[in-house]
């Protein structure tokens, strides 16, 4: 399966890894024109602001939005939120998500942790998945077609989902427990559109 | 359910996110901003930039913390301060502002002559210098969770960033062809820990992101350091000491995304006015050099 990993800046290069280990066919995308022939797309973890930049600068904004409508997106971090149509402040966004996001919800980076949780959508659901934070955003609202998928224990909505758009506030890619990564090679196969 | 606060990893993560991305140097909150607009990664909070702290000489020492404050309070990305080589009071008032790295700098004046600051002590992450293989093992060996080349900072010419570089992943090709029994030899060669040398032998890299730094004044110079295999790049003088620092910074901060793109590199390089005057790192005097501090 062809999978592209949005490679403006960033840690496009461990999705990258992340992806490959599971056997997908990853190219990184930086112009428009490498959107061609992929089946879902990653946008990592990095700044959402120097991405935002990047994004309008080379033209990427309506080919992702484009590309959303019917294919699989998921945004890590920064990632989540560029998919966000809310984020209280001014700045470039793709927003295909119905939901708003906080930046930095956390605090500073001596405020960035790991956690280990369940996650009951993944398979095996049992064996907890750990998760970090790095200067991470929380999900404040969903609302229309967006769904939450995941909170922490003292009840932050930290994942949501909307048909094959997908978004969490933290890094699976920084893990080497590849659970996140198949579970959106599923979404990127399934046939339910946008 | 365990919560790990400030854990290696999560050290380390942050490098990770600033990965492909350019850090620039600001004195001021206005400067902070512009380069936030620009697409920078984050910015290093500075009283004086590299080349100023050269002309005006004197010692060096870490910046106000009202205008570190100011500076954070100003931007949303993550905001960087200097503390002197071995001034770990320094690093302790930089880690309860609050700041989201400390550089342990060689630009300002070291506080000590023999020792660096054991880094594993601090919540919050550090980045250090370093010319070759066995300096960055050392202060990965004291715990900072990302690298830099020191170049030659202040001056606009990098060619010491790039012989940095370049001595440090010729050490990493070098090392990731030894045999396990030529190893320990090689790291007392290099005076680094072995542990991490061979830690760098089965990864083929260094255990933590590396980035440019000292000299780079044009997007060129941000493409050649990418295309040599850094991650990134900081920008000290070269932005705010040239004509127009808007304009450069958003084509350095291109230039770092398309370093592959020699098309992509000529369009952003055209029309940015005057580039920092410089100084030829090569005919410094020795007790001008920076990058000789460092142990």
């Amino acid at each position: 399966m062809k999978i592209g990993v949005l490679a403006l800046q960033g840690d496009f290069r461990e999705h990258r890894i992340s992806l490959e280990k599971l056997g997908a066919d990853v190219t990184e995308v930086r112009l428009p024109g490498h959107l061609e022939g992929l089946q879902g797309l990653i946008i990592p973890g990095g700044e959402s602001t120097a991405i935002g930049k990047l994004l309008v600068a080379f033209d990427l904004i309506e080919p992702l939005r484009a590309f959303g409508q019917t294919r699989a997106i998921w945004g890590t971090c920064a990632g989540a939120i560029l998919l966000a149509k809310e984020v209280g402040r001014d700045q470039p966004l793709i927003g295909l998500m119905d939901m708003e996001v906080q930046r930095n919800a956390f605090g500073r980076q001596i405020d960035s942790f790991e956690m280990d949780i369940p996650v009951p959508f993944l398979k095996p659901a049992e064996q907890p998945y750990r998760l970090t934070f790095i200067r991470g955003p929380i999900i404040t609202r969903v609302w229309g077609r967006a769904e939450e998928v995941l909170r922490l224990p003292d009840g932050r909505m930290i994942a949501a989902r909307q048909g094959k758009l997908f978004a969490t506030s933290f890094h699976p890619e920084l893990t080497d427990d590849l659970r996140f990564h198949e579970y959106f090679l599923e979404l990127a196969k399934s046939e339910s559109t946008g | 359910m365990e919560e790990q606060v400030s854990s290696f990893a999560v050290k380390k993560g942050l490098a990770e996110m600033l990965k492909g991305g350019v850090i620039m140097d600001v004195v001021t909150p206005d400067q902070a901003k512009i380069a936030e607009d620009a697409g920078a990664v984050a910015v290093m909070a500075l009283e004086r930039v590299p080349a100023d702290i050269r002309a005006d000489g004197g010692i060096a020492r870490m910046s106000d913390p009202e205008l570190v404050l100011k500076i954070m309070e100003s931007v949303s990305i993550p905001v960087m301060a200097k503390c002197r080589i071995g001034h770990f009071v320094e690093a302790q008032i930089l880690e309860s502002l609050g700041v989201d790295y400390i550089d342990e700098s060689e630009v300002l004046t070291p506080a000590d002559e023999a020792y660096h600051i054991n880094k594993h002590d601090f919540k919050v992450p550090f980045v250090c210098g370093c010319r070759n293989l066995g300096e960055a093992l050392r202060r990965i060996g004291e715990g900072a969770a990302m690298m830099r080349t020191k170049g030659e900072p202040g001056t606009g010419d990098v060619v010491e960033a790039v012989r940095h570089a370049r001595t440090v992943y010729s050490e990493i090709r070098r090392i990731t062809s030894l045999p396990e029994e030529e190893v320990m030899t090689f790291a007392k060669s290099i005076q680094a820990p072995y542990e991490l040398c061979l830690q760098v032998r089965e990864l083929g890299a260094l255990p933590v992101v590396n980035f440019a730094a000292g000299g780079i004044a044009t997007p060129a110079d941000a493409a050649l350091m990418m295309q040599l295999g850094v991650d990134g790049i900081f920008v000290g003088s070269g932005i705010f000491k040239s004509g127009d620092p808007t304009k450069r910074a958003q084509a350095i901060v291109k230039a770092t995304t398309h370093y592959n793109e020699p098309k992509i590199l000529a369009e952003v390089s055209r029309n940015l006015g005057e580039a920092m005057v410089g100084r030829s790192a090569t005919v410094l005097p020795d007790a001008e050099k920076m990058a000789v501090r460092g142990w």
